[in-house]
C-alpha cells in the first residue's frame, strides 16, 4: 500500500515546519535523515495522524481519516511507551479499543512475544525492565495492533550497542514496510530509500549510496553534525 | 503502600478475588481500629503474619510496605509518648503499622489490571455517560508511574547532590516538575499511537 503526502505542510504559530512536501512511498525500508530541528519528527507524526497538516493532505491507500488504524508508530523513549504495569497488560491495552474477543486478544500477545523471543517477560513488571527489555515490549505493543506500516522516530538512540543490535534485528525481520528517523547513519545503510529532510523540505530522496555520502559531506562542509 | 506493588505468586492469596480481598481488607481495618483493645491488635498482628506467610512473603516485604510512612510513624508515637503514656504511644503506632502491611499485602498479591477490572465491575452499574475505560487507565497510570516518578526524584537528587544543591528544595522541584510534565506529554502521545479514540 502507498502512503501519499500531496502538498503538505504544517504551520505552528508563524513557524512553517514543513512546506509543501509532495511524495509517495511504498519501499519496504525507509530511512529520514536531517539536522536536529529540520523537522523529521514532524514529518513522521504525519504518518499515523499524531500531526495533522495544516494544508495538504496525507493518504494511506485509499484512507485518509483513520491512519491509526493502518500505521504504528513507536518513539525514543521506552520509559514512556510502556503504561501499564504488566508486560502483558501493556500488550492488551493496544487492542482494548479494537474490541477483540478475549481469547484473540491472548493469542496476538503469544504470538508476537514469542516472534520477538519474549515470552519470557511476559508476567514481568514494566517498571524493571531494562531500556533495551522495554524498548522491545513497546515494539510489541505497537506490533500486537497488527499495522501495516510501523514508522519509529530514533528507536535507538536511548539503548545500548547490544541492545541496538538486537532491536535492528528484529526491526529487519518485520514483514510490515517501515520508516524510520535516525541520526545512526549505519543503521540505515541497507535501505531501500533514503529521504533528508532540511529546513522542512526534502532535501534529497535516494538510494542510501547517494544520499547518505551526500549528507555526510554537507556536514563536513559545514563543520556540523 | 503503593512502592512496589504486585510481586507475582501463586498462593491462595494471588489467586483470591480482588473484590473478596479488598472486603476482607474493610473488614479487617474497621475491627482493628473499632475494637480498641490490646488482644484485638496482637490478633490483628498475627493475621497479617498468617497472610504475609500463606502468600509467600517476609518481614522485608512487610517492611518495604511500612517504610514510606516511618517518619510520620515516628512523628505519632513521639506525639503520644509525650501526650500520653508508653503503652499507648506503642499500640497507636503498631495499630496503623498493621493497617499499612495489611494494605500492601493486598497490593502485593493482586495485580493492577485485577483491581481495575473489580473497580470497573462496581462501575458497570454506573450511569452511560461516566467515562469507564479512561477511569480503569488513569488507575493504571497512577500504578505504572509511581514507581517511576521516585526514580526520576532519586536522579534528581543525585544530580543536584553533584552540584552541591541538596538543600535546596527549588533546585529539587522545578527539574522534578519540568520533567514530570514533559513525560506526561510524551505518554499521552504514546498512548493517543496506540489507541483508536
Ligand atoms: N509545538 C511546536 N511549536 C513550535 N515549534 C515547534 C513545535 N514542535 C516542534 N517545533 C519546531 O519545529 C521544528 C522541527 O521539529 P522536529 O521535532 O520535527 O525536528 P526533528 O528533525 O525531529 O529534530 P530532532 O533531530 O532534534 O529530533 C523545530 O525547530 C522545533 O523547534
Ligand atoms: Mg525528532
Amino acid at each position: 500500500m502507498t502512503m501519499r503526502f500531496d502538498r503538505v505542510s504544517v504551520t505552528k504559530g508563524t513557524r512553517e515546519i514543513l512546506s509543501e512536501i509532495t511524495l509517495s512511498l511504498n519501499e519496504h525500508r525507509v530511512g529520514v535523515i536531517g539536522h536536529n530541528g529540520s523537522g523529521k519528527s514532524t514529518f513522521l507524526r504525519l504518518f499515523n495522524g499524531l500531526e495533522k497538516p495544516s494544508s495538504g493532505t496525507v493518504r494511506f491507500g485509499e484512507t485518509e481519516d483513520d491512519l491509526r488504524h493502518h500505521v504504528g508508530f513507536m518513539f525514543q523513549n521506552p520509559d514512556n511507551q510502556v503504561v501499564y504495569p504488566m508486560v502483558e497488560e501493556d500488550l492488551a491495552f493496544g487492542l482494548k479499543s479494537r474490541k477483540l474477543p478475549k481469547a484473540e486478544v491472548a493469542a496476538r500477545i503469544e504470538r508476537v512475544l514469542s516472534e520477538l523471543s519474549l515470552t519470557h517477560l511476559k508476567d514481568r513488571l514494566t517498571h524493571q525492565l531494562s531500556g533495551g527489555e522495554k524498548q522491545m515490549v513497546a515494539l510489541a505493543g505497537v506490533l500486537v495492533t497488527e499495522p501495516e506500516l510501523i514508522c519509529f522516530d530514533e528507536p535507538t538512540t536511548l539503548l545500548d550497542l547490544r541492545n541496538k543490535m538486537q532491536f535492528m534485528s528484529a526491526l529487519s525481520t518485520l514483514p510490515q514496510p517501515a520508516v524510520v528517523v535516525s541520526h545512526d547513519l549505519d543503521l540505515l545503510a541497507g535501505f531501500d530509500r533514503i529521504l533528508h529532510i532540511a529546513d522542512g523540505r526534502i532535501h534529497a530522496d535516494g538510494k542510501p549510496e547517494d544520499v547518505i555520502p551526500a549528507y555526510k559531506a554537507l556536514c563536513e562542509d559545514l563543520d556540523e553534525c | 503502600m503503593l512502592t512496589d506493588l504486585y510481586i507475582p505468586g501463586d498462593s491462595l492469596l494471588h489467586r483470591a478475588r480482588p473484590a473478596w480481598k479488598l472486603g476482607v481488607l474493610f473488614l479487617y481495618c474497621t475491627s482493628v481500629f473499632v475494637i480498641s483493645h490490646p488482644l484485638m491488635l496482637a490478633a490483628g498482628l498475627a493475621l497479617v503474619a498468617l497472610g504475609y506467610g500463606i502468600a509467600g512473603l517476609g518481614p522485608r516485604d512487610a517492611f518495604t510496605a511500612i517504610r514510606p510512612a516511618l517518619v510520620v510513624l515516628l512523628i505519632i508515637f513521639v506525639a503520644q509518648l509525650w501526650l500520653e503514656t508508653l503503652s499507648l504511644a506503642a499500640y497507636v503506632t503498631l495499630r496503623l503499622m498493621a493497617l499499612l502491611m495489611a494494605a500492601a499485602l493486598v497490593t502485593y498479591t493482586t495485580r493492577a489490571s485485577e483491581f481495575t477490572e473489580g473497580i470497573l465491575a462496581l462501575l458497570s452499574r454506573a450511569p452511560k455517560w461516566v467515562p469507564k475505560d479512561k477511569i480503569a487507565l488513569a488507575m493504571s497510570l497512577v500504578w505504572r508511574f509511581i514507581p517511576m516518578i521516585r526514580a526520576q526524584f532519586d536522579e534528581v537528587r543525585e544530580a543536584q547532590r553533584a552540584r552541591g544543591l541538596e538543600r535546596n528544595m527549588l533546585a529539587l522541584v522545578v527539574p522534578l516538575v519540568v520533567r514530570t510534565l514533559k513525560t506526561a506529554d510524551e505518554v499521552a502521545e504514546a498512548i493517543t499511537a496506540r489507541s483508536l479514540d
